[in-house]
């Protein structure tokens, strides 16, 4: 009892300890985006001298936001249906069928992870110029060019999070179905994709993340009509007038987006790494 | 599909029916042989064309003597051996002690932002997952800075780092009178501190996810017979809890590891491309190097002395505590 005393009150120390450190940046951003603007030109206060939604409106005529946003948008949804769909079809093959190379082909996907952006970043960027010049696909400054760069962001995680899902799901129910007449895609499009949605929902989730938060290579092979949301906002910001109420604001409107889906299906994300990467 | 199905028949014919149950299983394990080849094959020719293939130019161009006067006619470049490793290696050479200095900088960055994310992680993880009626509440709270796109957090801490118009300064100075004068944090060997303060907001919370996914697999029934057995919850915590999340903690520590050791964000979205020196992040010195200082050469014999650094620590991380043995399945 006198240990479950102590226990408790520990907890709740914790609990306040993180709550202060987590709500301190996030309560700087939503105050700061309805302050005016002379409350971030001087000395910072915690609370608004007046409320306004001024900086909410004004933001979109300060910097291109709308088209930053369409450009994030496309990009990161086409990387993550595309490397979803990518990573659904590897992880199958390497958790229902032993062949040779699987294992190098594992190991080769999962150490790309490893590799440092800034090695392949160069090389890329004069692929992609040769590539236009060659064959005259457009990659560089293309949505084509970001959005096949971000799915291979995404699919070492993907398929080893994926594998270890459909490891954990029993082959006697694709079987019952490959005897019923269904070829192998067919079982693995009807009966395990279905089964595995949380983990190939929260496979998704990370996909979209990864390709909204990305700068380093945006910064190199975007251009101007196709900026995304992160250089955009990151060129603001370290210009030397700085509307800070502004771009708080328009920090929160781009983190809606993705926070909002991640906070909902947070469940499939923590279910499906215990079923999937956990046991790796 | 249709030309096996008309074959298959005729197979069975000519065998006559004896043992035609094994003929088709062995037709059908014959099949599948091409298939996961062809499954396997999109991601494999994707990551060829954008890591294996661009590596493999880098390592090239790391032989080449690829300055701003060859950018436009690359096959002009002077080949120079091993000049750009040996300029980077040498602790003597301005080049070379300025690496090494980055080098030390980010090992202090790395061993900070992973010992401190783990450590807060399974902190947080092991409040969280006892049973109460707010904890719910506390999950989602914990989860949202990881939630957050990476430059938004580094923006808003940007923000609050300022010297006269940030929240830091008015925490430390004016409401806690820890300090008396107001400290530059974006500049002089406070930076170092803030690219770790901005990291660790930001990468905590994922190993406080991983933990948290690690601590549901755990059944309850081991606690349960321990707490019957007396067993107090400080060693409850080390003779259950830590044992069965180690596969867990081997594979987040090694994830950690190779993304800090990595950052870019962090340290290019505070400091833009002119960094303070006590803040020069590996990375972004190499950015630097290849895209500031047009010497892309050098940046990428540096970019493969990193990569080799990863792989030779990552390896020895695994042979040593054996990620993804027997022991773990």
């Amino acid at each position: 009892m006198h240990e479950k005393r102590a226990f408790n009150a520990l907890r709740i120390i914790g609990l306040i300890f993180f709550t202060l450190i987590t709500l301190f940046p996030l309560y700087t951003i939503v105050t700061s985006s309805i302050k005016p603007l002379a409350d971030v030109r001087s000395t910072f206060r915690w609370t608004p001298s007046r409320i306004t939604l001024a900086p909410y409106t004004d933001i979109w005529s300060t910097i291109p936001l709308a088209r930053y946003f369409l450009n994030s948008l496309i990009i990161s949804l086409g990387a993550t249906v595309i490397s979803v769909f990518i990573a659904i079809l590897a992880a199958y093959a390497i958790s229902r069928y032993r062949f040779f190379g699987r294992g190098a082909f594992s190991l080769t996907v999962l150490s790309t992870q490893m590799f440092p952006g800034i090695l392949f970043l160069l090389p890329l960027f004069v692929i992609y110029v040769n590539l236009e010049r060659v064959v005259g696909i457009q990659l560089y400054g293309s949505y084509a060019g970001l959005i096949i760069t971000y799915l291979t962001f995404a699919l070492p995680f993907s398929i080893w999070m994926l594998v270890g899902y459909f490891n954990s799901i029993p082959k006697e129910m694709e079987e019952a179905a490959m005897v019923d007449g269904t070829t192998a895609l067919g079982a693995l499009f009807r009966v395990l994709v279905p089964v595995s949605m949380p983990g190939i929902v929260a496979v998704g989730i990370f996909a979209f993340m990864t390709a909204w938060g990305e700068v380093l290579f945006a910064s190199v092979l975007t251009d101007d009509a196709t900026r995304t949301l992160a250089v955009g906002l990151r060129n603001y910001a370290t210009q030397s007038n700085v509307y800070w109420n502004q771009l708080m604001a328009a920090a929160i409107v781009v983190s809606i987006p993705v926070v909002a889906g991640f906070l909902a299906l947070q469940r499939y994300l923590v279910q499906g790494i215990a079923a999937g990467g956990v046991k790796g | 599909m249709e030309e096996t199905k008309d074959r298959r028949p005729e197979v069975e014919v000519r065998r006559g029916g004896r043992r035609s149950g094994e003929r088709v299983s062995s037709k059908r394990r014959v099949r599948p042989q091409t298939l996961p080849y062809l499954l396997v094959l999109p991601a494999l020719l994707f990551e060829l064309l954008v890591h294996l293939f661009p590596m493999l130019v880098g390592v090239g161009v790391s032989f080449l003597e690829l300055t701003q006067f060859y950018v436009r006619n690359w096959s002009a470049a002077p080949f120079v051996g091993l000049r750009n490793y040996l300029d980077g290696l040498d602790p003597s050479g301005p080049i070379g002690s300025a690496l090494a200095q980055s080098f030390l900088i980010t090992v202090a960055y790395t061993v900070l932002v992973v010992g401190g994310s783990w450590v807060l992680g399974i902190c947080a993880a092991l409040l969280v997952n006892s049973e109460f009626r707010a904890r719910r509440w506390f999950r989602t709270l914990f989860l949202i800075p990881y939630a957050l796109p990476v430059y938004v957090a580094v923006i808003a801490w940007s923000f609050m780092l300022q010297r006269n118009t940030g929240a830091i300064n008015t925490l430390l100075v004016d409401n806690l009178h820890l300090l008396h004068e107001r400290p530059f944090w974006l500049i002089g060997n406070n930076a170092f501190w803030s690219v770790v303060m901005t990291s660790l907001w930001r990468s905590w919370p994922f190993a406080f996810l991983m933990v948290l996914a690690g601590l549901q697999t755990i059944p309850t029934e081991l606690y349960e017979a321990a707490s019957i057995d007396g067993a107090s919850r400080w060693r409850q915590f080390r003779t259950i809890t830590l044992p069965l999340l180690r596969p867990v903690n081997l594979v987040l520590l090694l994830v950690l590891f190779l993304w800090t050791f990595n950052e870019f964000n962090a340290p290019y979205v505070l400091f833009g491309q002119a960094p303070p020196g006590a803040a020069d992040l590996l990375s972004l010195h190499i950015y630097v190097n290849s895209f500031v200082d047009w010497n892309f050469g050098l940046g990428a014999s540096m970019s493969v002395l990193l990569l080799l650094f990863l792989l030779v620590v990552s390896v020895i991380y695994i042979r040593v505590l054996r990620v993804g043995g027997e022991e773990n399945a």
